[in-house]
């Protein structure tokens, strides 16, 4: 990785670069050659299960975990040998709200200014304009532990910009916020990109949060699984999704393998399928199959397809897989025998 | 904020003083002290019932001169020491925010700022200072209740010594708290540790003559407290407040080794507590 300080870098540098990283906890493998790049001015996510790598990652870009030389380069900087100037570049959102409670919003946002060396009238400035962009000026004087769950983020959201970061991480910046806070928090997220060209990089396991993102990077046992727009991701599943729920998921698969010619896999307990005509294979399966299908769910391909066609196993988020079936509004058939 | 050119490595990022940011890192835990009563009360309140308590209660049986020679009420002795427990309970609350700091996530974002750690460490420590000199102080207005004779100079050289007996502390029980990561955990160590340190500084009882024939117990004890260096500080604001005519029979060391004792041990603490700060730990990232 280059790392010439005297050279401007080109609009098209990547905002990150990772070449070959890994990290370790003793024995255990939390990143595995992981490489990849993200293009300035996106909203990139990571998603992955708990212990997918995320959090690791997220460590390491946000400068908490040492890294080797030359593995990662954070706007033109890199990380092991630069990490100040990274620092001065970075804002960072942690999962844990970093507030003070006892301290005012507007006190808040001071203390992080006077971190990162933010004073005088471009303070004030800086602080008006960002009480204004995230709805906080009425509540400027409210101690923080005052505040709900979402105004709360919308705060760290303004602390983490009084420095104009080129670059926001945040880690898993919806876990705990209701259904309307999470919206709120995704149209800051886009006015930061679209009107401040900030590059927005977050770790979710939510997948219904993911889909919001330019681009998505899935990680899976510290390996990187794929990285794409989720349409893109989308594409790569063969078609619709059918999932067969039945007493004996290894026969049954084996069956329609045999009879059919297709690909069915064992996943949890379950048969599936990924095809074309996914409606066409409803009838024809319940025929061939009297009796030994119990329930039968037709899907479009969400991203929890999309994990499971690349990792084989089920992605185990967590609180968001019932919002995930909600929202991609699966039609289900009941087995008659 | 206005929209911003393409990325450039060469972005001027703005200079961050370190003395800037350990004086707002200090002013933050001066607000926070404020804003929170029950550690007010808890500081102050419990070592001023300890004295009136003590000092009243034990006034009786406590002697240190001989029968008919003018010595010191034990409220007179002890007002040093519940002097140097207030600093000590204020410092043991100032550390262990640092340990809700860490759980409540507040301290990522200042490990993730681009300021050198020792300026952190210097305004956690600062700000603990400050707190517990404060309340000594107003603590040490009840001195006019006593009989000391304290002059200007001397209320300086008083107020001299707190600052230091103060900072030593707050980066003693910095250090401590540093890598711990439970409140609970703290509360052990400092029943083990600090307040035994405490109690053997001549606070509560003078340090036992170590003349031969001593039995080897109140040897074992006299170089106990005289290793321990909150004895110093005990010792140099007794010196302060008192006359040296009311001291001659307690074991008292000069005023200079107080004072380079002190000094050193508020040097070494707070060289401890930024040589860890300054390593990557699993605490980072709790």
């Amino acid at each position: 990785m280059s790392s010439d300080s005297n050279s401007p870098n080109t609009p098209c540098q990547p905002a990150i670069r990772v070449v070959g990283l890994s990290h370790r906890y003793g024995e255990r493998v939390a990143l595995a050659n992981l490489s990849i790049e993200i293009e300035p001015g996106t909203i990139f996510a990571f998603l992955g299960p708990n212990g997918g790598g995320k959090t690791t990652l997220f460590r390491i870009l946000s400068t908490l975990l040492p890294c080797p030389p030359q593995t990662v380069e954070i706007l033109g900087c890199d990380l092991a040998t630069e990490v100040a100037a990274v620092r001065s570049r970075i804002g960072v959102v942690f999962q844990a709200p970093s507030l003070d409670k006892k301290l005012t919003v507007i006190e808040n946002i001071r203390h992080q200014a006077a971190l990162y060396g933010v004073r005088g009238r471009t303070r004030k400035q800086r602080e008006q304009q960002l009480l204004d962009r995230f709805g906080l000026v009425d509540r400027m004087h409210e101690r923080t532990e005052s505040l709900s769950g979402g105004l709360r983020r919308r705060v760290e959201l303004a602390k983490g910009m009084i420095h104009q970061p080129r670059l926001l991480l945040l880690d898993e910046p919806s876990t705990g916020l209701d259904p309307g806070a999470r919206s709120d928090l995704w149209q800051h997220l886009k006015t930061l990109q679209g009107e401040f060209s900030v590059t927005v990089v977050m770790t979710t396991h939510l997948l219904e949060e993911a889909e919001k993102a330019d681009r998505i990077a899935i990680l899976d046992q510290g390996k990187l699984v794929a990285s794409d727009p989720p349409d893109a991701l989308r594409a790569t599943v063969g078609g619709d999704s059918l999932t067969l729920t039945t007493r004996n998921p290894a026969a049954l698969a084996a069956a329609i393998t045999d009879r059919f010619q297709i690909a069915a896999h064992v996943v949890d307990g379950s048969v599936r399928l990924e095809q074309a005509d996914a409606g066409a294979w409803i009838a024809r399966l319940m025929e061939a199959f009297p009796g030994q299908i119990d329930a039968l769910t037709l899907a479009k391909p969400s991203l929890e397809d999309v994990f499971i066609n690349k990792t084989g196993h089920r992605f185990r988020g967590g609180e968001d897989r019932a919002d995930v079936r909600s929202a991609t509004r699966p039609r289900r058939w009941r087995g008659r025998g | 904020m206005t929209a911003r050119e393409p990325l450039s490595k060469s972005a001027a990022s703005p200079h961050v003083s370190p003395w800037q940011v350990a004086g707002t890192l200090c002013w933050r835990e001066v607000v926070r002290f404020f804003r929170q009563r029950n550690r007010v009360i808890g500081a102050v309140g419990q070592p001023i019932l300890f004295w009136l308590l003590f000092g009243v209660g034990l006034h009786q049986s406590f002697r240190i001169a001989p029968d008919g020679a003018d010595g010191m009420s034990f409220l007179e002795y002890y007002f040093p020491g519940t002097l140097i427990l207030i600093l000590l309970f204020t410092a043991i609350f100032a550390t262990i925010s640092i340990i809700e700091d860490r759980r409540e996530g507040f301290l990522q974002s200042v490990l993730v700022a681009p300021i050198p750690r020792w300026s952190m460490v210097l305004g956690k420590v600062l700000g603990g200072t400050l707190i517990a000199v404060a309340q000594g102080l107003l603590f040490l207005v009840l001195s006019v209740t006593l009989n000391v004779d304290l002059g200007f100079g001397r209320c300086l050289a008083l107020l001299g010594l707190l600052v230091v007996t103060a900072f030593g502390l707050t980066s003693f029980g910095f250090m401590l708290a540093w890598r711990m990561e439970s409140t609970q955990g703290f509360h052990a160590i400092m029943n083990l540790l600090l307040m035994p340190m405490w109690l053997l500084s001549g606070a509560f009882f003078p340090v036992p003559p170590a003349q031969s024939g001593a039995a080897t117990s109140q040897l074992v004890l006299h170089w106990g407290m005289r290793i321990n260096p909150v004895t110093y500080g005990v010792a140099g604001v007794r010196q302060l407040l008192y006359a040296p005519e009311q001291l001659a029979q307690l074991w008292t060391p000069s005023l200079t080794t107080c004072w380079i004792v002190m000094l050193g041990f508020a040097v070494v603490a707070f060289s401890t507590c930024w040589k860890l700060a300054g390593k990557h730990t699993t605490g980072d990232l709790l």
